[in-house]
């Protein structure tokens, strides 16, 4: 038997890690690749509280799946952002997307 | 029970029995019983891959007028062990620049994502991998591997080619994803379950599901055909189109494994065609014998293989932008279409009887049929007209 | 040790390798590939946790369609094949120490909670299983079809806002 405190201890790191690659990655992919890993650690989270807790009433499945759709359209509206601002400027580091800095 | 009633019961049983009277624990022995089950599935999986090459070669043949291979063996049935022992000792060439570790996994997932898929194939009655309540969706999760498989070849054999030639069947595969993720609903309302097991055992008593919507069967044919990546949606990867797309920098065993998966996957899809659409495993005598049972499965799978090789071996090839078009303008809407028009007639006529339901879903699809080739018509005549009018010349 | 928490140490290991790899690794098209290992983890996660219906919807979302847009976005914003530079910028030590002291909060508030350490009850096998049950819940109307169509109306908002955003106005 596996106690809640495993899939919570485990969402918790894969969280820091997710945090951890959007503050210090420099390429504004990877940026959106470690906002995935923080969503998928909240979907472990939601779902091991759905198994956890009440079964018979479906929200934390349905908070996942609602969370599936929303990470979706993120990543493709993210992405496209992304393709245009390389088209005009020639790079995606984030660093050297700063036209309103002076 | 005897053997031939419930034959995987008796051989578990028989296995159990031997493993621990050698002293082994009950769950080491229930987890060695079931590895050695997996990989008699899998290793006949495979020997049916291998006369798979023989079939494919035999039937291209014949829809070309000439012979195929006669000389080894009677009938030439043991070519393939010619041609697996070829591709064996062909030298194993990784390109320069090439990424090892993507470019030799690609192979391996690429037919390891259909090996997945017989693992939810029910070959009878009692004889079938596992029966997983969302199967159908399982499905269309092990096509998104090989999907993943393709571009992972694509990129890691570091030549243009082979980019853009992954690339573009990459699109077209996930394009190709939506019709079929709705012809696979098409059964599911019909049947009331996710679970191929729960499919093929609510087509008993001759009620195949293709009588109930022939529309969903040639539309899950159709898109079956484009997930596959074989003609008449093969530009990605014909030898005289793209230089054989992602396939180009692979040599030896590993193309033998792309080609081996392709085939495979092939008669998997038309397996999934046989229990989705024409009953499965039922037949005379196959609920009491599920030897006979799988025998007929493994029947009806041939035909629809068959019909997926005189496809195409019969149509040519289909440009990329056509393909495309075709999908998103042409098989989206009529799949979405049907499922509304499935679902209404099936939410409606669900409590009347058997012939009211058969007559209605029948003629629904009938109904839709006729609809889609008016517009088709309308459509074409309005832009053959576009072509065929002469325009006026300005005269002086 | 049961069979269960094996797999769930096994699928654990993989999922905090992969993410590591991901915010490591200096090629891109690497760190999207171990993030399809890390989505994998996942789903077999939820199959652990008898969610099914999610470890599937996992696959076939995430790892094929996310997972290949990244693939195809890292392949079309690179001016050459080979990537250079250093992958992390200047701020690395400083947002590391902030990463920890995040993991280091969530792991304190979690042990204040005393229904930390609960095992799980067994489903309970009502008149319908927890597919058919998802299944209702998504569109009945005491329950969640409004959140549902409500995201498939933001599923359309952000097909059509990032096919005109990456349109090649000529």
């Amino acid at each position: 038997m596996i106690p809640l405190s495993w899939y919570l201890f485990l969402s918790a790191a894969l969280f820091s890690i997710g945090l951890f690659g959007v503050l210090v990655r420099r390429n504004a992919v990877a940026i959106l690749l470690s906002v995935e890993l923080m969503l998928n650690a909240v979907n472990i989270n939601l779902v091991s509280f759905w198994r956890y807790g009440n079964t018979a009433s479906m929200d934390g499945q349905v908070f996942a799946i609602i969370v599936f759709a929303v990470a979706a359209a993120e990543v493709a509206v993210g992405l496209s952002l992304i393709y245009s601002i390389y088209r005009r400027r020639n790079s995606v580091i984030a660093d050297e997307l700063d036209l309103m800095k002076w | 029970m005897n053997f031939w009633a419930d034959p995987i019961k008796i051989i578990y049983d028989w296995l159990m029995l031997t493993l621990t009277s050698w002293g082994l624990d009950g769950a080491v022995a229930n987890i060695i019983a079931d590895l050695l089950g997996i990989v008699l599935l899998i290793t006949a999986a495979m020997v049916l891959d291998i006369m798979l090459v023989w079939v494919e070669r035999k039937v291209v043949a014949r829809f070309q007028g000439r012979l195929g291979p006669n000389r080894i063996g009677p009938f030439g049935l043991f070519q393939p062990f010619p041609d697996i022992i070829k591709l064996i000792i062909k030298e194993d060439i990784t390109p320069n620049g090439a990424d090892v570790v993507v470019y030799n996994i690609a192979p391996i997932l690429s037919l390891g994502s259909v090996i997945f898929l017989w693992a939810v194939v029910p070959l009878a009655s009692t004889i079938y991998g596992t029966d997983l309540n969302v199967a159908l969706l399982y499905l269309v999760a092990a096509g998104a591997l090989g999907t993943l498989s393709i571009i992972m070849a694509g990129w890691a054999s570091n030549n243009k080619y082979a980019l853009l030639g992954a690339f573009r069947q990459v699109a077209a595969m996930i394009s190709f994803e939506i019709p079929m993720v709705v012809a696979l609903l098409i059964p599911t309302i019909i049947a009331g379950s996710l679970s191929l097991k729960d499919i093929t055992a609510s087509q008993s008593g001759g009620m195949w599901f293709f009588l109930f919507s022939p529309l969903g069967a040639v539309l899950f044919l159709i898109s079956a055909i484009a997930e596959l990546g074989r003609s008449p949606f093969d530009l990605n990867e014909g030898e005289s189109e793209i230089v054989s797309g992602y396939h180009i920098e692979y040599t030896g065993m590993k193309f033998g494994l792309f080609y081996a998966g392709e085939l495979l996957h092939a008669f998997t899809f038309g397996g999934f065609a046989a229990v989705l659409f024409f009953g499965g495993w039922h037949g005379p005598w196959a609920s009491q014998y599920p030897l006979l049972g799988a025998f007929y499965f493994i029947a009806k799978a041939m035909f629809g293989y068959w019909v997926i090789m005189w496809v195409k071996y019969t149509v040519p090839r289909i440009r990329i932008d056509h393909m495309l078009a075709f999908n998103w303008k042409f098989l989206t809407p009529v799949a979405f279409a049907l499922l509304i028009i499935t679902a209404v007639a099936h939410s409606l006529l669900k409590g009347a009887g058997f012939w009211p339901y058969f007559l209605g879903m029948f003629f629904s699809n009938v109904l839709l049929g006729w609809v889609t080739l008016e517009i088709l018509r309308a459509t074409t005549h309005k832009q053959r007209l576009a072509v065929e009018t002469p325009n006026p010349v300005a005269h002086h | 040790m049961d069979a269960s928490q094996v797999i769930f140490i096994l699928s654990a290991a993989l999922i905090i390798a992969s993410a590591l790899m991901v915010v490591s690794t200096r090629n891109l098209i690497h760190a999207a590939l171990w993030l399809i290992a890390t989505l994998f983890g996942v789903a077999i996660l939820y199959a652990v946790l008898e969610a099914g219906f999610l470890a599937v919807v996992q696959v076939v979302v995430y790892i094929g369609a996310i997972a290949i847009m990244f693939i195809f976005a890292v392949m079309l914003t690179r001016k050459e094949m080979r990537d250079q530079g250093p992958q992390v910028n200047s701020t690395w030590p400083l947002s590391a120490i902030l990463s920890l002291l995040t993991f280091g909060g969530l792991f304190v508030i979690l042990s204040k909670w005393d229904g930390l350490w609960k095992l799980p009850q067994a489903i309970p096998d009502g008149s319908q299983d927890t597919l058919t049950r998802l299944g209702v819940a998504l569109t009945s109307p005491e329950a969640f079809v409004l959140p549902f169509e409500v995201a498939s109306v933001l599923l359309l908002a952000a097909l059509i806002g990032s096919v005109y955003v990456a349109m090649n106005k000529k």
